[in-house]
């Protein structure tokens, strides 16, 4: 009833605070170390190409993970993230290969296959939204629906055919380089710029952590909670199509039974591991950043070191439930 | 003596909230415990029943000194609570509700469901309450639940019922059968703690009075040895001298009409509502719990949809579709939960401040930091917010200080008109009188102000006119000049066109 | 006094969801009847059997996703769990048909109280922790196999759990069977069953009527964990090897199962019978679009089925919120 009831015992204010202090800096702390590590024991570990092998392995789990993590700040989640991946790494390929309708300028075909993939995934990930606002349907359902049927989607379109291809316009989404940075690691980092800038600085980003903090407050006070979320999952589907566009030109080859396969659940990994918790009302893009960038660091880490990848899984799982356990902790203090 | 708890002390990290309090229930007899917000109740009634440990004092029940140590204990021990959202699985079946963790077997080890259904139905009965035990529970209104869960305490064996706020939801129907409820209890030597805020239940039912105040028991009476306005006195205490600082400095209004609802109606809770309200006039709206003042206010704010009636705000015909359309229009709605409606609780105190001004910050969608920033520390200062920081999580903030930024956020966008539902609730004393005085000087500023409160010296105190509704519909204006608890609650209890 | 009470009673008919599930039931019937009319070998007992031989695995890991969603959780591991209990079961095949089916039950088993223990004491939502043991498990699997499939040995007896018969109908279809109905008399008819479905309808409140909570969350973790190792065994049985990449998506596939029998995500409310309604149907799809191409009319690709089984799915979680929101208002 007071406020006085309420107030629950008191852990002691040093624990706590250095429980804050964990879950705050605690990735960051881990991914210095782990830095440290490799400088120390994995040979070359300081060269470009490491450099160049860890950020093009990152890059596509961080563009999608940005979205994951602006649509569980929203309070939600989208399992669709991988099959809508796959359905715009299915699209790209069959439209500057003509295989749906011939384009006669191979410019003009190239810049549609960067854009009707992304614009298709994005109107996927509206029609989420809208499953999830207009009937109040919960989003891990809803998103099952289009993580089921999107892949299908994407398989009946190519029949289940590996679609091999060779276009460097299209490719350098992926292999190309832009003062020899890779392309992909370029467009990961501008997601990433764009996303942390809305968060903090956007009333667009104030409305999204306004929304999954308390959304009956937020629409009280005004804020288009239905049009945010919607919002946010037409952004969570772009970024994947993004992303699936990159996974193909990668690959030079598009094949829709693995395209952005298990990528959901690498997403939302990231996102846990970045500090960002699944109740909502929090957006930490940098820590997506930094929890995408641990992750990986580690199973090369252990690679580098001659552990089987099978064993980085293991670790994986265990860094997951650490973070999300020191975050829970500093979170009741 | 069935209970006696004496000289109960306990503290939350260094603030004393009770103090040698004391509380006595003879076996079956209704105890009432009253006493306003923050008095100490619900802190007694959870060391009673083990959620809180105390930190001095001896509890004795049925003769020897207990120490429960959790809600499960005190529930095998004999103690039954009842509370306003009622405890029970929805989903499952009366009878299983009942007998839930303690279902009778059959000799394999699994459910007795003819048993079960055989004893369910016996022990309602027991309370005139003929039902399907098998149907979900969920599809049964607020008062069967309520007697539902009472009969689980009954089948467990209780001596004591402790009904905290458990008629606030029902109907006076539905208090009528529950009460019957009591009795039988009575009867049956069971005693109740009856904890309400409606003085006439706790005449009708109760046999004996504990009022407690500021932390302690500073009355224990029969009932029918205590009159309401004695009753109500030890309650508030000095409480009554804090209101005058609201008092109002100006006569009836000076006549424009700002708001005016006509024959408003939506689903059963409002069913005929009319109400003016004058600029620079603070309009109270008063009715019973269930009467439909909160509905009826999230009518004219749009959060809730209107089925029939006009609206007419600043001489202008109104359909807002949404809140942010009645915001655009110069109307701001505080509700009346502060933490499910209010605030938002990981933002800071500037962001939660701002909240509904966002739009006319941003800058080509970037909010502008500066005009924010000036804003809010404008605010904080002038209504006195206490806070560390303006980037202090709202939510470490005591419950006058978030109200304080919850009226900012509103104040802040220069509204016409002011929706505060219980403004006070959860308040400290002296953040009470403050708010109040802070409604009083805004409306003297020219804001009109629409006050819906329960506490009817609050109305009388602050309010130029005071509406009255009950059952959905406005039965009453009262001008200031009339005011009394008296004449409001003469009003608030009016039935079906004739006065109680 | 009844009629006085009157205004007491119910405000709802029995349940609309049971209505629903009996919904997907009448759905599951109309689907075998229409196949039965449209293609001839469709009610073949080679067709029948094969179909039931297959899809145990599905169902048995539909039974415990129902259990634990049930209790308003979920359950992510279920896939992984059972790749990993295929390779352990095929690595113990050798010895003895029962070491490997006591062997992959036991990788199932540890996995459901890894996961059982983290969500009950480490307090972490049921969502992150099983997403954890899902990849521990794939990872473990995959270290145990080297990294490939690991044949299973033909000498022990050990493929008849997936391969054999008994009584003219699979060994896994049995087994499948009896989860089954040790699951509905857990559910319906034992104290248990209250429990879990108690949880489901709110964790505080069951606690606060004296439920032991975490003692429930865990063994239903445990059942389901013990559910994905056996479909894990058949696995291994079925296709002589225990394959650790196998299982990728079957959690989702799972939860799609339990939402389309009627179970909802929020716990509370769900029923065992319409659980493998929901699997099979979601299964049948996938056989009636073999029979359709069969019939060579038109060749719809077996991609199709992912996409039908994602339309069934949307019309189900429409149906429920509509239901849903019509209870709400009602």
């Amino acid at each position: 009833m007071t406020t006085l009831d309420t107030t629950t015992p008191a852990q002691t204010p040093a624990k706590r605070s250095s429980l804050i202090w964990i879950s705050r800096y605690g990735t960051l702390v881990a991914f210095l170390a782990l830095i440290a590590f490799n400088m120390a024991v994995t040979p070359n570990f300081l060269s470009w190409q490491t450099l160049n092998v860890n950020l093009t392995q990152v890059a596509t789990i961080v563009i999608v993970a940005v979205g994951m993590t602006l649509v569980i700040a929203t309070g939600g989640i989208d399992l669709s993230v991988g099959s809508l991946m796959a359905i715009s790494g299915a699209l790209a390929p069959m439209i500057f290969l003509g295989t749906i309708y011939p384009i006669p300028s191979p410019a003009l075909a190239v810049t549609l296959a960067f854009i009707v993939p992304v614009v298709v995934a994005g109107a996927l990930g509206w029609f989420n939204g809208f499953l999830i606002t207009r009937w109040s349907i919960q989003p891990i359902v809803a998103t099952l629906v289009l993580f089921i049927a999107g892949r299908g989607i994407a398989q009946v379109m190519t029949n289940g055919n590996l679609q091999v291809f060779r276009n460097d316009a299209f490719q350098f989404i992926a292999l190309g380089r832009v003062f020899g940075i890779p392309t992909q690691v370029i467009i990961m980092a501008v997601v990433v710029a764009l996303a942390a800038f809305v968060i903090r600085r956007t009333g667009f980003g104030r409305q999204i952590i306004a929304v999954g903090g308390n959304e009956k407050a937020a629409r009280l006070s005004g804020i288009p909670a239905v049009r945010v979320k919607r919002l946010v999952y037409v952004v969570s589907g772009a970024l994947a199509g993004i992303a699936g566009l990159v996974v193909v030109a990668r690959n030079s080859a598009s094949d829709a039974n693995l395209v952005g396969l298990g990528m959901e659940l690498d997403a939302i990994a990231a996102v846990a591991v970045g500090g960002t918790l699944l109740t909502g009302g929090r957006a930490y893009v940098l820590g997506t950043l930094l929890g995408a960038c641990v992750i990986q660091l580690v199973r090369y880490t252990l690679l580098a070191n001659g552990v089987p990848d099978a064993a980085a899984l293991v670790v994986k799982a265990g860094l997951i439930v650490a973070a999300v356990f020191i975050q829970q902790r500093a979170e009741r203090g | 003596m069935l209970l006696s708890m004496k000289a109960i002390d306990k503290s939350f990290s260094g603030v004393r909230v009770l103090n040698a309090a004391s509380l006595e229930v003879e076996p079956g007899e209704v105890m009432a415990l009253v006493g306003q917000n923050g008095a100490g109740k619900s802190t007694m009634i959870k060391i009673l029943t083990g959620a809180y440990s105390r930190d001095a004092g001896s509890v004795t029940f049925q003769g020897r000194e207990v120490h429960f140590s959790s809600t499960a204990d005190s529930q095998s021990a004999g103690i039954a609570t009842i509370y306003q959202e009622i405890n029970l699985a929805p989903n499952r079946t009366v009878a299983e509700n009942i007998f839930l963790a303690r279902e009778p077997r059959t000799a394999f080890g699994l459910v007795d469901r003819r048993k079960m259904r055989a004893e369910a139905r016996a022990v309602l009965k027991r309370f005139n309450l003929d039902i399907d035990v098998e149907r979900p529970l969920e599809n049964f209104g607020a008062a069967t639940r309520q007697m539902v869960a009472i009969a689980r305490g009954v089948t467990q064996n209780a001596k004591l019922v402790i009904m905290d706020e458990a008629t606030s939801s029902l109907d006076e129907r539905e208090v009528a059968v529950l009460f019957e409820t009591v009795r039988t209890l009575k009867r049956d030597g069971v005693a109740t703690i009856f904890i309400s805020h409606r003085l006439d239940e706790l005449y009708a039912i109760c046999d004996r009075v504990t009022v407690m105040r500021d932390g302690r028991t500073v009355a224990v009476s029969a009932m029918k040895d205590i009159k309401k306005l004695e009753l109500v006195r030890t309650m508030l205490g000095k409480e009554l001298t804090a209101f005058t600082a609201a008092q109002r400095n100006r006569e009836e209004a000076d006549g424009a009409t700002l708001v005016e609802a006509k024959n408003l109606s939506a689903g059963v809770r409002v069913r005929d509502v009319s109400l003016a309200i004058g600029k620079g006039e603070i309009a109270g709206l008063a009715g019973l719990l269930g009467s439909g003042r909160t509905e009826t206010a999230r009518l004219i704010y749009a959060a809730d949809r209107r089925d029939g009636g006009t609206l007419s705000v600043g001489g202008r015909q109104t359909a807002y579709a949404q809140p942010a359309d009645a915001i655009a229009d110069g109307i701001g709605f505080v509700s009346e939960d502060r933490k499910v409606e209010g605030i938002v609780p990981e933002m800071s105190v500037r962001e939660n401040l701002t909240l509904a001004i966002l739009p006319r910050l941003q800058k080509s969608g970037i909010v502008d930091r500066a005009r924010q920033q000036e804003i809010v520390e404008r605010y904080i200062k002038a209504l006195g917010v206490k806070c560390a920081s303006p980037e202090q999580p709202i939510r470490e903030l005591s419950g006058g200080n978030q109200q304080k930024v919850l009226l900012a956020r509103w104040l802040c966008m220069n509204p016409r008109l002011l929706i505060v539902d219980e403004p006070t609730r959860g308040i400290d004393v002296g953040a009470k009188a403050e708010i109040l005085k802070l409604l009083r000087g805004l409306a003297d500023e020219g804001l009109s102000v629409l006050m819906i409160s329960s506490e009817l010296e609050e109305l009388i105190a602050a309010a130029d006119h005071v509406t009255v509704l009950s059952d959905g519909r406005s039965v009453a204006r009262i001008p200031a000049a009339e005011l009394s608890e008296e004449r409001l609650m003469v009003a608030m209890a009016h039935q079906d066109g004739e006065a109680a | 006094m009844t009629t006085y009470l009157s205004f007491l009673g119910p405000l709802a008919p029995r349940s609309t969801i049971a209505l629903a599930r009996l919904g997907v039931i009448a759905a599951l019937i109309a689907l075998i009847v229409f196949g039965a009319l449209r293609y001839d070998n469709f009610l073949s007992s080679y067709n029948a059997l094969s179909f039931l031989r297959y899809n145990s695995m599905f169902a048995l890991i539909a039974l415990g996703m129902a259990l634990v969603i049930m209790t308003g959780g979920i359950d992510l591991s279920v896939g992984g769990t059972a790749a990993m209990a295929s390779v352990v079961a095929a690595i113990f095949s050798p010895y003895h048909w029962a070491a490997g089916l006591a062997g992959g039950l036991a990788a199932g088993l540890v996995v459901g109280i890894i996961n059982g223990v983290v969500i009950t004491r480490l307090k972490i939502q049921p969502f992150i922790a099983t997403l954890a043991a899902m990849l521990a498990a794939y990872g473990t699997g995959l270290l145990l196999a080297g990294n490939q499939s690991v044949s299973v040995s033909y000498d022990s007896g050990f493929t008849e759990i997936g391969q054999g018969d008994f009584l003219g109908f699979p060994i896994p279809a049995w087994i499948a069977l009896a989860f089954y109905i040790a699951g509905w008399i857990a559910l319906e008819r034992h104290p248990v069953g209250r429990r879990v479905l108690a949880i489901g309808d709110g964790e505080a409140t069951a606690k606060l009527m004296g439920l032991k909570v975490e003692k429930t969350l865990m063994g239903v973790y445990i059942t389901s964990g013990l559910c994905a190792g056996m479909a894990g065994v058949i696995l291994a049985a079925q296709f002589g090897a225990g394959q650790p990449t196998e299982g990728v998506g079957w959690e989702l596939f799972a939860i799609a199962s339990v939402v389309v029998g009627g179970t909802l995500l929020t716990g509370g409310v769900g029923s065992i019978g319409a659980t493998l309604a929901g699997a099979l149907l979601l299964a049948m799809v996938f056989n009636i679009l073999n029979f359709e191409n069969g019939l060579g009319w038109i060749s719809l690709s077996a991609y199709w089925q992912s996409v039908i089984r994602g339309l069934f799915l949307l019309a189900v979680v429409i149906l429920q919120a509509k239901i849903a929101g019509a209870r709400a208002n009602g």
